[in-house]
């Protein structure tokens, strides 16, 4: 039973990560029409930037909270270059823009190898969020509470911004219709870059949140984009709602998964995203077939 | 016509003679190396050039040929066993692999094939009891087709050649072919196939099955190759690698991929003996190459060529018209 409710737990807290990575996927698949195959790197990037402020090797320690601001903040500035200087090179060119994604997630992994070698980092958990939390027989980890409680948070924003706002009616303007979109004077490429540039915060942001459970080290990248890709393909692509539960779900398969069949977990994603694709082509939220 | 015969028997002269004017025996390995590397290539270029699908999903294929072959000696079956059920798995994965993808054409493909082949990775990496994980698998002895040995350099050379001449005959028999005619028609106006008759979706698995053919037929030569096999070969960045092949030389011709496997292989191997970074050097190719020369070196240079005898025809013929 206790053993049961940890993995519940833990399921949602991986959850919540995955929600924050797949968001800005999903966002930038559903207004750009590409899967940003940067995705994991820029994950892994927060990850490193986090690391090397919170451990000091800059000189100077920093908080974490302010540490992870600061990562996810210089992801977004490098997503934001990403996208003006080599995507808008190949306007309307899908294929094209999907191969520099792939080339640059290469160029970041090895940049990563190369700045702070092979060896793993482990990051602390934040001051305070240290220790359990204690219920009965159970005792659960703090930080997860906290890092599910900043995805509900993150999610809510989000859904304010995309749902409340001027911008982000703009936006799901351009998800629906992006030649309308245009149409009416919505400056779509400008769009772009911003919904880029919080895509690669949002994702840098998870991966130095993550960072006390899943520690930074080279191939993280490829351990998340993976999972990005199967939460967007089983929730559907340019919606909020679908990459939260896809989120969820996947965080459950792959907890549960892992536990009880070690050397499948990998295979046990592949389960529902077969489904989906068999009978719901267009993801379970998802309004179009990409 | 004349001049494309003696290129032709150029060519063949060439390959056959390799062992004597290469300086060495590892200069014949690192033509075997492209060799079998152009016969991958030719199989994903005919989905990449021929059917216009994307994948990224290739070397989960490769590999699983590989590891079935290696699985097979590893417990004591002979060579013949081993390579057939590696064809014949190689095959069935592809039809699975072919069933989930073509769910979906462009963008979606490509999302689904990278899907499938990291789920293989995983596959090859975690299932331990299978596969030996990060191990991998370690094969003893080729195989000796008809009483020759293959063990040496040469003879492993002369076998991949055959291999590859076949390989690339069929792949000009089946661009040729009706149907190879239709695949390149849902290339290009699927809804008018449709339109006219045709039914799109059966001419892309058939393509398909063809490709994962090749795939498979590479991954066994690269398996007994290089003994081993592990994880790493199912890894994205050899799918990249494989696709930076087809698009390098150029997409939907048919010596583009083999051209391109020939600069990816010897770029790898001169590069690594000064440089360790090899991933970042992929990256940025492939950055350039997808920016600068999108069609890639074979169409890229004929188009170069036939430019150059114009303008030389005009020339000419301007100096003749003068007098």
């Amino acid at each position: 039973m206790t053993l049961w409710l940890v993995l519940a737990v833990n399921s949602v807290t991986f959850g919540g990560l995955l929600f924050l990575l797949s968001a800005g996927f999903s966002l930038i698949f559903g207004l750009m029409r590409i899967p940003n195959l940067t995705h994991g790197s820029l994950f892994m990037l927060g990850a490193y930037f986090g690391a090397t402020f919170v451990g000091g090797m800059l000189g100077v320690m920093f908080n974490f909270w302010l540490a992870a601001l600061m990562a996810a903040l210089l992801v977004a500035a490098f997503g934001a270059l990403l996208e003006r200087f080599l995507l808008r090179q190949l306007p309307g060119q899908q294929l094209a823009q999907v191969l520099v994604t792939l080339g640059v997630s290469f160029m970041a992994a090895d940049f990563c190898l190369m700045m702070w070698g092979g060896d793993p980092i482990n990051v602390a958990s934040p001051e305070g969020l240290v220790g359990f939390l204690r219920a009965g027989s159970v005792a659960i980890p703090k930080y997860r509470i906290a890092i599910i409680v900043i995805a509900v948070v993150v999610a809510a924003a989000l859904w304010l911004l995309l749902d409340r706002t001027r911008l982000g009616a703009m936006i799901r303007a351009g998800v629906d219709d992006p030649d309308m979109a245009r149409v009416v004077g919505i400056q779509v490429s400008r769009l772009f870059t911003i919904v880029f540039a919080l895509g690669a915060g949002l994702a840098a942001f998870a991966g130095i949140i993550g960072g006390p459970i899943l520690s930074v080290y080279p191939g993280l990248d490829q351990d998340m984009l993976p999972l990005a890709l199967v939460v967007v393909i089983l929730g559907g692509t340019g919606s909020l709602l679908g990459s939260f539960v896809g989120s969820i779900v996947i965080g459950f398969i792959y907890n549960f998964g892992q536990a009880m069949l070690p050397e499948l977990a990998y295979f046990v994603l592949f389960l529902p995203m077969l489904l989906v694709l068999l009978f719901r082509p267009q993801g379970l939220f998802g309004r179009f077939v990409p | 016509m004349s001049t494309r015969l003696i290129a032709l028997a150029v060519a063949f002269v060439a390959l056959f003679t390799v062992p004597y004017w290469m300086p060495g025996v590892y200069y014949v390995n690192v033509a075997s190396q492209i060799l079998f590397y152009a016969v991958f290539a030719l199989g994903l270029n005919v989905l990449v050039g021929y059917a216009g699908l994307v994948s990224l999903g290739h070397a989960g294929l490769f590999g699983i040929a590989a590891y079935a072959t290696g699985y097979m000696l590893q417990n004591g079956f002979g060579h013949v066993p081993a390579i057939l059920v590696a064809l014949v798995l190689g095959l069935v994965a592809m039809a699975i692999y072919a069933v989930l993808s073509l769910r979906s054409t462009g963008i979606g493909f490509i999302m689904i094939t990278l899907a499938i082949g990291e789920i293989l990775w995983g596959l090859a990496y975690r299932w331990i009891s299978m596969t030996g994980g990060d191990n991998g698998i370690s094969l003893h002895g080729r195989p000796a087709p008809f009483g020759i040995d293959v063990n040496t350099a040469n003879g492993f050379y002369y076998m991949t050649l055959v291999v590859f001449l076949a390989a690339v005959l069929s792949v000009a028999i089946f661009v040729r072919s009706p149907l190879g005619a239709a695949l390149k028609g849902t290339r290009d106006q699927p809804r008018r196939m449709n339109a006219l008759g045709y039914h799109v979706w059966a001419i892309r698995f058939w393509a398909c099955l063809f490709s994962g053919l090749l795939t498979a037929v590479s991954g066994i030569l690269f398996v007994y190759y290089t003994q081993f096999i592990s994880p790493q070969t199912l890894a994205l960045t050899s799918s990249a690698e494989v696709l930076l092949m087809v698009i390098s030389g150029g997409a939907g011709t048919l010596l583009g991929p083999i051209v391109g496997a020939g600069v990816v292989v010897v770029v790898k191997s001169v590069v690594s003996g000064f440089i360790t970074r090899w991933n970042f050097l992929l990256g940025a190719i492939f950055v350039a190459i997808v920016i600068l020369m999108p069609e890639g070196l074979v169409p890229g240079s004929a188009r170069l060529w036939r430019l150059f005898w114009r303008k030389a025809g005009q020339r000419s013929a301007k100096a003749e018209a003068k007098p």
